[in-house]
């Protein structure tokens, strides 16, 4: 018998590690992108086999579907014709430091991981009082519009005063681009 | 868990990808021959009765044909894009579900490969996948048509991509459910009667706005006329797919023909009772089972509960072709600020409204 999950969470982790990499040494920022779109597939996919469907869902909806189609609309509209960017002329000793640093950031992030899960405790939704509340989503839309609503409004009122203030930057640029000519 | 229930995922899915497949060619022809009727013409008509093997012989030259790539593209990318769009295609239609249950052997099918917790956000995640064939397509080819292209199709999609939720937001609080198959089911009782009619609570009949901006967005979505801006023959030649030939190019060709079945089947599905028998239907099964030709009742009502999903499909799919021979394209700033303008608002009073009359009990 086939361990299916296994085989899945393998091959969606090493999309996963592989398209990050990608994303780093692509020189090409589109190609980075593209390689992010399958980082970010691969992790709905890992949310999935830990049957939290609704995350899945989301994380391709909004990242991959929304956040990201913006990311390469942008790139391909500012990017044309940018000549590729060489970063290998950088100095020996600067190469050293920042490989120290990055694996030294690797060992932190894995050191905090580790403290995280020994100091948080685990909720209380195991898979099967989540059944019985009738699925992930009204599990989720429930805590999120009765014990969580304030935190929701708030969150909901500062993405709006951002989209206020992107508009209101915008328009002034426009607004004195006019004035010039 | 029997033995019985591998071997009907494996039917099911046998099905959906049949059926998938074979709405390709059947579209090809009846695009083509739709075309032509409405336009004067004949179209092609000379394969076999009434040109319907045309389709069959464009597969063959597809297949035969050489595969060369244009020297300047960016191979990778080129060779994938194709199957980047046409794969989420396919797997949109994992959650809808095509029929009624029907119990073997003590073992219940319900006809849906998935019935999914998440239902139609899955196709929601999923069909947004399918537009970075498009852009990976129009980037790849290294040609400013393509890349405009490309451009185009990533605004467009955004823009419609919301409205296309919200679309949705009222009927989800009607039905309180998200699961289509919970949605199909809610739509099989009876809104109210009209002498002997029983209008039945079919999504269109609860949310006609929300089905207008549904259909609207879906056309955006799809890349259909009037909003087929990224292919936009007239002005940027054939847009993304300007660079490919032979195979690759029917492979975009068959991503478009399968999101306008999945498009068809989610109509259907959220406004037009999805399974549920058509309304003369029910006097037919009672008919063909008390004719005992077939032993199982119950089967007789799946094959009538599938043959329905199928006719209403189909008539949202000729429907698809019906618009695109009618209208002409839309200008690109006609196109986004009807998306931001018009639908978004409308969208956003939709579940205004809907929200006030489920509070004063009125849904």
């Amino acid at each position: 018998m086939i361990d299916y999950p296994l085989l899945a969470f393998s091959a969606f982790s090493t999309i996963a590690i592989l398209g990050s990499l990608m994303v780093i040494f692509k020189k090409n920022p589109v190609a980075s992108a593209f390689a992010l779109v399958a980082v970010f597939f691969s992790f709905a996919g890992l949310y999935a086999l830990m049957s939290a469907h609704l995350v899945a869902a989301l994380q391709i909806l909004v990242y991959t579907g929304a956040i990201m189609v913006l990311f390469v609309f942008v790139i391909m509209l500012l990017n044309q014709d940018r000549p590729v960017e060489d970063f290998k002329s950088s100095s020996g000793i600067f190469k050293l430091l920042s490989g120290i640093a990055v694996s030294g950031f690797v060992f932190a992030l894995v050191k905090v991981a580790l403290l995280a899960r020994s100091l948080t405790p685990r909720g209380d939704m195991t898979e099967e009082k989540i059944s019985e509340l009738g699925g992930n989503v009204k599990a989720i839309a429930e805590s999120l519009f009765s014990d969580h609503v304030l935190q929701f409004e708030i969150t909901s009122f500062l993405i709006l005063a951002a989209i206020v203030a992107t508009i209101a930057l915008a328009k002034r640029k426009a607004h004195s681009g006019r004035g010039h000519s | 868990m029997s033995s019985l229930e591998p071997m009907m995922m494996f039917i099911k899915i046998g099905i959906v990808l049949a059926g998938l497949l074979a709405t390709v060619p059947i579209m090809l022809f009846v695009e083509r021959r739709g075309s032509a009727l409405m336009q004067n013409r004949l179209g092609p008509n000379r394969m076999g009765p009434f040109g319907l093997f045309q389709a069959a012989c464009d597969v063959i030259k597809f297949i035969f044909k050489e595969d060369r790539a244009p020297g300047h593209v960016n191979k990778f990318y080129y060779t994938i894009a194709p199957w980047v769009a046409v794969i989420p295609a396919f797997m949109t239609f994992a959650v809808i579900p095509f029929a009624g249950s029907l119990t073997l052997d003590g073992t219940t099918t319900h006809f849906q490969i998935a019935n999914l917790d998440v239902g139609v956000l899955y196709c929601f995640s999923i069909a947004s996948l399918g537009v970075y064939g498009i852009i990976m397509a129009g980037w790849a080819s290294n040609n400013h048509y393509s890349l405009l292209g490309s451009l185009r199709s990533s605004a467009q999609m955004i823009s419609y991509e919301l409205t296309l939720g919200l679309s949705l937001v009222g009927l989800m609080m009607v039905f309180q459910s998200v699961k289509l198959g919970d949605i199909v089911f809610e739509q099989g009782e009876t809104l109210f009667t009209l002498g002997a009619i029983a209008v039945p609570k079919w999504g269109i009949f609860i949310q006609p706005v929300g089905f207008l901006l549904f259909l609207v967005s879906v056309f955006a979505e799809t890349n259909r006329l009037p909003f087929d801006l990224p292919e936009g023959e007239s002005e940027l030649i054939a847009g993304y797919h300007l660079e490919y030939g032979s195979m690759r190019f029917a492979l975009f060709m068959m991503a478009e023909f399968i999101n306008m079945a999945v498009a068809s089947a989610l109509i259907t599905t959220l406004f037009f009772g999805g399974w549920q028998l058509l309304p003369f239907f029910s006097v037919l099964v009672s008919h063909v089972q008390s004719l005992g030709l077939i032993p199982d009742p119950n089967l007789v009502e799946v094959i009538f509960q599938g043959l329905s999903f199928i006719i209403k499909v189909a008539f949202w799919m000729w429907f698809f072709v019906w618009v695109r021979w009618t209208l002409p394209r839309f200008r690109f700033d006609q196109l986004m600020n009807l998306g931001w303008k018009v639908l978004f608002p409308v969208g956003l009073l939709n579940v205004l409204v809907t929200g006030f009359l489920i509070y004063k009990g009125v849904l």
